[in-house]
């Protein structure tokens, strides 16, 4: 294969590790070999965005162009550390993968609905190549996107989950993420497709998580595409270590009439991009866009949101929230599309940040692109630091300041995790927020 | 006229030595905003003693209240407050709370995303814990506040919504005196919780403030009218005007107030 023409900002090794990774797949299908090659130039082309670059101008990722990641080794996790970050209590098949490859030890395949797959990604294009053939990595163009494209051209595994038409996934499935601490900083590219067909319901748990101080780099896209009249529940739950980083994109094709839900949790990562995608592909679809992230030290986490209202009657709902203490950077971004023939859309956008200290910073900014007349687009930001009116009513009645302060810190993470409908995944969030705030009211810096 | 003026610091005086004084105000002074609004307030109430603290608009009778409450926009620049034989300007507010100190909010604030039941658990768990007596989980809390609630009329779904949040003026006013209620402070201060009532409200928040009467609690009644207290009848009543207490009587002062205003007073004050 001719070799790769690059930018400069192509670091020469995602470029090897592209080359050798196109050795190795010698023997998937054409189809998919071409996808990866095109990809590969996608990347080649445009590189490790700089702030130059409009879709990052917040967020510096010279630290990802600049460590020379390898591909993560394999490398085996004890079943008890695996399990801290499976959501307790949530039933129904999980497939676990450790620096990007599966791990069977620590799955569980059997899906008791008919109609219902979950398999790895690797076994489907090595087996039901045709399963996949239609979807995977063929919706996107990778303008502005080039991790996603380097996904695509470097991704070993992750995950299937196929709905046929008229089925319901009872159980959640339940997919998760591991990174472990590596000798060389290290990379992996996990991917996920989940088709529903027409009329089917399912719920879907991912984690990111990171054993130990993990300081590698994970670059994960999922694609999901929602059949007509299809109702989909995501969660998105990234706690990998503050020393970690995370680029992720999760992209909802919505078909007529359809519905999907999905919030976006953002806890670790020193820096963490994630770029939530919606395309309101036919009439009358309806999707959430929801996100909540908590950010200390001097973390970076940054959500990207898009929503593409390309068809008429089509709704959306956006509500991101933020808790930033110590020097920690927030950034919010949510465009809204809404194209000439998509008339009576009803789109709301609602972002608000909490400031803990002085030196924490959010940078918000929402991006409304209206071409049609007939419709109803809001959106509002806030960025606020806690009440102190609140904080003396509460105190007025006995409340200790620090555990005043917990309960409105705690009080607006609330508003977006009481939404979650998944009660086991409301829990699990319940308690890992309330298990870094102490840490992170610690670190406020007095105003 | 006359027998106002007897009223005054003399009944504190032949009081004396009946009920034990609860709380001292020497000298006090405050300024908000650079602004000095508390000119040198001396007040003393005894253990079981309501006093009424009146006053026109701008004399300070809520900067009083929020400097007893410890609120931090409120500078102190003089004076002292004895609580109950401690300095209560060394304590913090939640101190001050568990030490059976309680302000009843003008403006009672909303916080939304706390659960008023929570939230009232967890104030009164800090308090009893602070007493040394154990805490009181949720089940043996609903039972505590459902005579409470009945009491103050309250509407069993207030409990579950957020702080206050929603709330309309007068249930935001219900659910201070229901907290005063539930908390059993030592010393209640109550900011203007009539304003905004109809009467029916106000009879209802007078009475939840009746209930809590006994020999050894006190309370502070900051009103601008005088129709509070038809319904919860002070011992004292002290007339607030530019940051000093310039007049104290009985009961029939506030009625005079009622007929003549403040104008007068504050014609008297002027000179001081």
């Amino acid at each position: 294969m001719a070799t790769l023409t690059a930018s400069p900002a192509a670091a020469s090794h995602y470029l090897e590790a592209i080359e050798r990774a196109e050795r190795d797949r010698a023997h998937e299908p054409a189809w998919l070999r071409q996808a990866r090659r095109s990809a590969a130039e996608a990347f080649g082309r445009m590189g490790v965005p700089t702030v130059r670059d409009e879709e990052w101008r917040a967020t510096n990722v010279a630290p990802i162009a600049g460590t020379p990641f390898v591909t993560a080794p394999p490398a085996s996790v004890p079943a008890g550390e695996a399990v801290g970050f499976q959501v307790p209590g949530l039933a129904g098949p999980r497939l676990v993968f450790v620096n990007g490859r599966f791990a069977a030890e620590l799955s569980a395949t059997g899906v008791r609905a008919a109609g219902v797959t979950v398999s790895t990604i690797a076994d489907a294009i090595e087996h039901r190549p045709e399963s996949v053939e239609a979807c995977l990595a063929r919706h996107q163009d990778y303008a502005g996107q080039p991790f996603a494209a380097l996904n695509t051209a470097l991704f070993e595994d992750g995950a299937l989950v196929t709905l046929a038409d008229n089925t319901v996934a009872d159980e959640p499935i339940q997919l998760v993420f591991l990174s472990t601490a590596t000798p060389a900083p290290a990379m992996s590219a996990p991917r996920v497709l989940v088709l529903l067909g027409s009329n089917s319901q399912a719920r879907l748990v991912e984690t990111f998580g990171s054993l130990g101080p993990a300081s590698g780099f994970t670059n994960a896209v999922t694609e999901v595409v929602v059949g007509g009249g299809s109702v989909l529940e995501h969660y998105r739950v990234q706690r990998e270590s503050e020393s970690a980083f995370h680029v992720g994109r999760t992209e909802f094709r919505l078909g007529r009439s359809s519905r999907s839900s999905s919030y976006a949790f953002a806890l670790g990562g020193r820096i963490a991009r994630h770029d939530a995608v919606a395309v309101l592909g036919d009439e009358g679809a309806e999707c959430t866009l929801n996100g909540f992230y908590l950010a200390g030290g001097s973390q970076l986490i940054d959500n990207h949101t898009e929503i593409d209202h390309a068809r008429p009657h089509g709704t959306s709902h956006e509500l991101y929230k933020g808790i930033l203490g110590g020097r920690a950077r927030g950034v919010f971004n949510g465009r809204i599309r809404v194209r000439p023939d998509a008339q009576k859309t009803d789109a709301k956008q609602t972002n608000k940040a909490l400031l803990l200290s002085d030196e924490a910073q959010i940078n918000t900014t929402p991006q409304l692109e209206i071409f049609a007349n007939d419709v109803r687009c809001t959106h509002g930001a806030t960025i606020g630091q806690l009440s102190q009116d609140a904080l003396f009513y509460l105190r007025t009645r006995g409340i200790g300041l620090d555990d005043a302060r917990s309960l409105l810190v705690r009080a607006f993470a609330t508003d977006v995790t009481g939404r979650i409908g998944l009660e086991p995944v409301r829990a699990e969030l319940d308690r890992l927020l309330a298990s870094r705030l102490p840490g992170l009211l610690a670190q406020e810096v007095r105003r | 006229m006359i027998a106002i003026r007897d009223s005054g610091f003399g009944i504190r005086d032949s009081n004396a030595g009946v009920n034990d004084i609860m709380l001292e105000i020497k000298g006090l002074r405050a300024r908000v905003g650079g602004k000095d609004i508390l000119r040198g307030i001396d007040l003393a109430v005894g253990t079981g003693e309501v006093h009424a603290v009146m006053g026109p608009n701008g004399s300070g009778k809520s900067t009083l209240a929020g400097v007893l409450a410890g609120r931090g926009e409120y500078e102190v620049t003089g004076g002292s407050v004895t609580y109950n034989g401690r300095d209560l300007l060394d304590l913090e507010p939640e101190e001050r709370a568990r030490e059976g100190l309680f302000l009843a909010f003008q403006y009672p604030v909303e916080i939304p995303g706390v659960n008023n039941a929570y939230f009232l658990r967890a104030a009164l768990n800090a308090i009893r814990k602070h007493r040394g007596e154990p805490e009181i989980d949720a089940l043996g809390f609903m039972a505590l506040i459902r005579d409470k609630m009945s009491l103050l009329d309250m509407d069993q779904a207030l409990m579950s919504r957020p702080v206050n949040d929603g709330f309309s003026g007068g249930e935001k006013k219900r659910n201070e005196i229901f907290q005063m209620a539930v908390l059993e402070p030592k010393l209640a201060i109550l900011d203007e919780t009539d304003s905004g009532l109809d009467i029916d409200a106000l009879k209802v928040v007078a009475n939840g403030v009746n209930a809590l009467r006994g020999p050894d609690r006190s309370a502070i009644v900051v009103t601008h009218y005088q129709r509070l207290l038809d319904y919860i009848v002070p011992d004292f009543v002290h007339v607030l005007s530019g940051g000093r207490i310039v007049r104290s009587g009985g009961k029939d002062l506030a009625l005079e107030l009622e007929d003549r205003g403040y104008g007068w007073l504050e014609t008297e004050a002027e000179p001081a």
